[in-house]
């Protein structure tokens, strides 16, 4: 008796591609994913883009410079890239701080005048120009490893430096030295010198030694999000918010399934409702409805997490208007492409976990591999993410939404057209 | 409603015949005729579901499509009210091709599935479809009350539809097709699934439309329905109309002056059913049936059977009726 109850349930299980789907396509979607961003290969991991400013212009700035260049994890650019082969000016303090701001980059950093007179600080840089680290908050990793590679550059990229230094606390502190041992000692820092002019040879990078509070002197500060309350919440906000307007949508999107199924579909064609006139009123519900779900979760933030949400409402309206547009047109593509509502369930989870999951909705963009980054581009998740984020956390003008606002109403036409030819098989026979 | 029964109503003619009346011009003729279908036809992959048809519906009159599944009622129904493009034919309600907005406004449709919104009420599902046909304030309010009562449901005017009774529902599901007062209503089986009261209701709500002087396309597989509530019946089968008329008149060419013997045997089937094929008759849920041309002929064929060895358990003469008809001509092969 329970083998046939056991023959029936793998017959029909056989025979429903939908759930087949969900219990072996999703699970090893998934877990490519999460293999990919937590458990990949290490020559696909992201570099952390810094954006760097020699004030100096020392050789110790220089040397310091060339370690972090040579850092592997870490892309280090001076100036803007430039669209015209014309090299824009040199980063400031000032367009780099500005460009954090911005998002161009998570960190920057300064090397001040006078870095070079004193750059080791045995206990504090009482003496020296400390190097200043500007961050984004919300991207709690980068300037942590910035902070941390930056010492490990002074140690292994500066060495003359050091040695120098150890020797003016020798002579200040213990005695001086004698003749010989200073000429001795200043043949040595010549030969440092001269092999640190030298180009790095492939795969001479100096090896990791650990990293943490150092001999440089760095004053960390973040331009973005310094204020904030809460730092994360706006963005877990609009990430869940998103994903979860995804779910609703292609919800809402299969009433279109179960009118047809119903006949009430063909009911309402033969009055004087087009297709089009149907699927526009669809669209306008279903952007509404997901507009609702977005304002009920950043009110929720605002009364429980403290949300500075009543500071951002033209820009909160503008993205909360354009992304509920662009789910509302993918949901309803989805429903007009399946044929029954278990298909819709089935394709909408696997479809929508897996936007989630390379958009940035279960996990910040920037932990993920470059590759995967850039195909979190092709998800609404991503451009609605960093709308919100340009509005709740680095404070820009409706103005500054212009791209997002861009992609996410270009994905909402596209789609709706999309949807609009696939439904013509309800419209006639 | 534009009250119409006086021009025609109930005045059984020819399709291709229509009635005698003043000279006028073709146009004016044309949008006198509330339904005019002329050689439709429709292929669905390789199967040819509507194969030529033509008829005329007049004003007043409620016209039967009778039909074996898969005849082609559906198809015709649905290019009707313009959910199936024909591949050839023409279709035109008071003078306007179909699916025009003009057609769309004169046409009724009442589906056989319940195509209303299970979690709205009645009231709310009757305004729905009233706006979605161009109906508004007081025009609409009004439309909704008369469909309330007309189709029994002023109590149940709040209840959402999810939670009507079987009969309700259709009641309702008929309402919704004729919220903007159509004068010309298709029924697809309107009558399908619900109890003798509740259709007794449906027949009321019908006479009532009549009386309104909708003219009416009615399909059924119940044939003392057509019987009932039809002026002219139209039988389908295979995308074609094989028979069309009166009753009386369908009989008449069908049978003539025939009548049909009923009759039901003991004994061993197999001998039963040799002795009904040798004497032209069929066998019907365990009856015997045969056409025979004068009533006097009957003691004879009762004579044959019992020196057969047949014995005679009841039998009873009748005039064929719609049935007879419709099995005559369309067979008694399953079709599905």
């Amino acid at each position: 008796m329970i083998t046939s109850i056991v023959r029936t349930a793998i017959v029909s299980l056989r025979r429903d591609r939908a759930a087949l789907a969900l219990s072996f396509v999703l699970p090893i979607v998934f877990f490519s994913i999460f293999a990919a961003i937590f458990g990949g290969r290490h020559d696909s991991t992201s570099k952390i883009n810094v954006i760097l400013v020699d004030e100096d212009h020392s050789r110790a700035s220089a040397d310091l410079l060339r370690g972090l260049q040579r850092e592997g994890s870490l892309a280090i650019r001076t100036r803007p890239s430039s669209k015209t082969k014309e090299p824009l000016p040199e980063y400031t303090a000032a367009t780099a701080e500005a460009a954090v701001q911005a998002g161009d980059a998570p960190v920057a950093v300064i090397i001040p005048h006078g870095f070079g007179d004193n750059p080791i600080s045995f206990g504090g840089n009482q003496n020296g120009a400390a190097i200043q680290l500007l961050n984004d908050s919300s991207d709690m990793i980068a300037p942590q490893m910035v902070a941390g590679l930056l010492q490990e550059a002074g140690m292994t990229s500066m060495p003359e430096v050091m040695a120098e230094k150890g020797m003016k606390y020798t002579d200040q502190y213990i005695g001086g030295f004698t003749p010989a041992q200073r000429k001795q000692m200043n043949d040595n820092l010549e030969k440092l010198r001269q092999r640190e002019d030298q180009p790095a040879a492939a795969g001479s990078k100096p090896t990791k030694t650990g990293s943490g509070s150092g001999p440089i002197a760095v004053k960390a500060r973040a331009v973005v999000g310094q204020n904030k309350r809460n730092p994360m919440i706006s963005f877990y906000a609009a990430a869940i918010g998103v994903m979860f307007l995804l779910f609703t949508a292609s919800g809402s999107a299969g009433a279109l399934l179960d009118e047809a199924e119903s006949g009430t579909l063909d009911r309402v064609l033969s009055s004087r409702v087009t297709m089009t006139t149907l699927m526009m009123g669809k669209l306008s519900f279903n952007t509404l409805l997901a507009f609702t779900q977005l304002v009920v979760m950043f009110l929720w933030a605002w009364a429980v997490f403290k949300l500075d949400l009543f500071t951002h409402i033209p820009g909160f309206v503008v993205m909360g208007l354009c992304t509920a547009f662009a789910v509302a047109a993918f949901g309803m593509l989805l429903a007009s492409l399946c044929r029954t509502r278990a298909q819709l369930g089935s394709l909408s989870t696997i479809l929508i976990l897996t936007m989630s999951a390379v958009g940035g909705s279960m996990f910040p963009r920037y932990l993920m591999p470059e590759a995967m980054q850039k195909a979190g581009l092709w998800t609404i998740n991503a451009w609605a993410i960093d709308g919100f984020t340009k509005v709740f956390w680095r404070d820009l003008p409706v103005q500054e939404l212009w791209q997002q606002v861009s992609v996410l109403l270009a994905v909402g036409i596209v789609l709706f057209v999309i949807a609009r030819r696939v439904a013509r098989r309800w419209e006639f026979a | 409603m534009r009250d119409l029964s006086a021009e025609g109503q109930g005045n059984p003619m020819n399709v291709t015949s229509m009635p005698e009346a003043p000279p006028q011009s073709t146009s004016s003729l044309l949008e006198s005729i509330p339904l005019e279908v002329v050689s439709l036809a429709k292929v669905f992959g390789q199967v040819q579901a509507v194969d030529g048809i033509s008829l005329t519906l007049r004003s007043g009159e409620c016209l039967g499509l009778l039909g074996p599944n898969g005849a082609g009622k559906s198809t015709l129904i649905r290019s009707i009210v313009g959910r199936v493009i024909p591949d050839a034919g023409r279709i035109s309600v008071f003078g306007s091709p179909a699916n025009t907005s003009q057609a769309r406004t004169a046409l009724g449709w009442v589906p056989q599935e319940l195509a209303v919104y299970p979690r709205l009420t009645c009231r709310e599902n009757l305004a729905a479809f009233g706006r979605y046909h161009g109906l508004s304030g007081g025009k609409l309010a009004e439309s909704v009350a008369w469909c309330l009562g007309w189709a029994a449901l002023e109590d149940r005017a709040d209840e959402l539809a999810k939670n009507l009774s079987g009969g309700m529902k259709r009641r309702l599901n008929m309402a919704a097709g004729i919220i903007h007062r159509p004068r010309v209503v298709l029924m697809d089986e309107p009558t399908v699934g619900v109890d003798p009261q509740s259709r007794n209701r449906i027949f009321e709500m019908i006479g009532a439309l009549r009386g309104e002087g909708a003219a009416i396309i009615y399909t059924t597989h119940y044939m003392e329905e057509a019987e009932r509530l039809c002026d002219r019946v139209a039988i389908i089968d295979h995308g074609h109309i094989i028979a069309e008329g009166a009753t009386e008149a369908l009989i008449h060419d069908a049978f003539a002056q025939r009548s049909q013997v009923v009759a039901h045997f003991a004994g061993d089937p197999g001998v039963v059913s040799a002795w009904v094929e040798q004497h032209a008759g069929r066998l019907l849920d365990g009856a015997a049936l045969f056409t025979i041309e004068d009533s006097t002929l009957i003691a004879g064929l009762l004579d044959d059977a019992a020196r057969s060895g047949l014995k005679l358990l009841d039998v009873t003469l009748r005039r064929p009726n719609l049935e007879s008809v419709f099995l005559h001509l369309t067979g008694r092969e399953l079709r599905d």
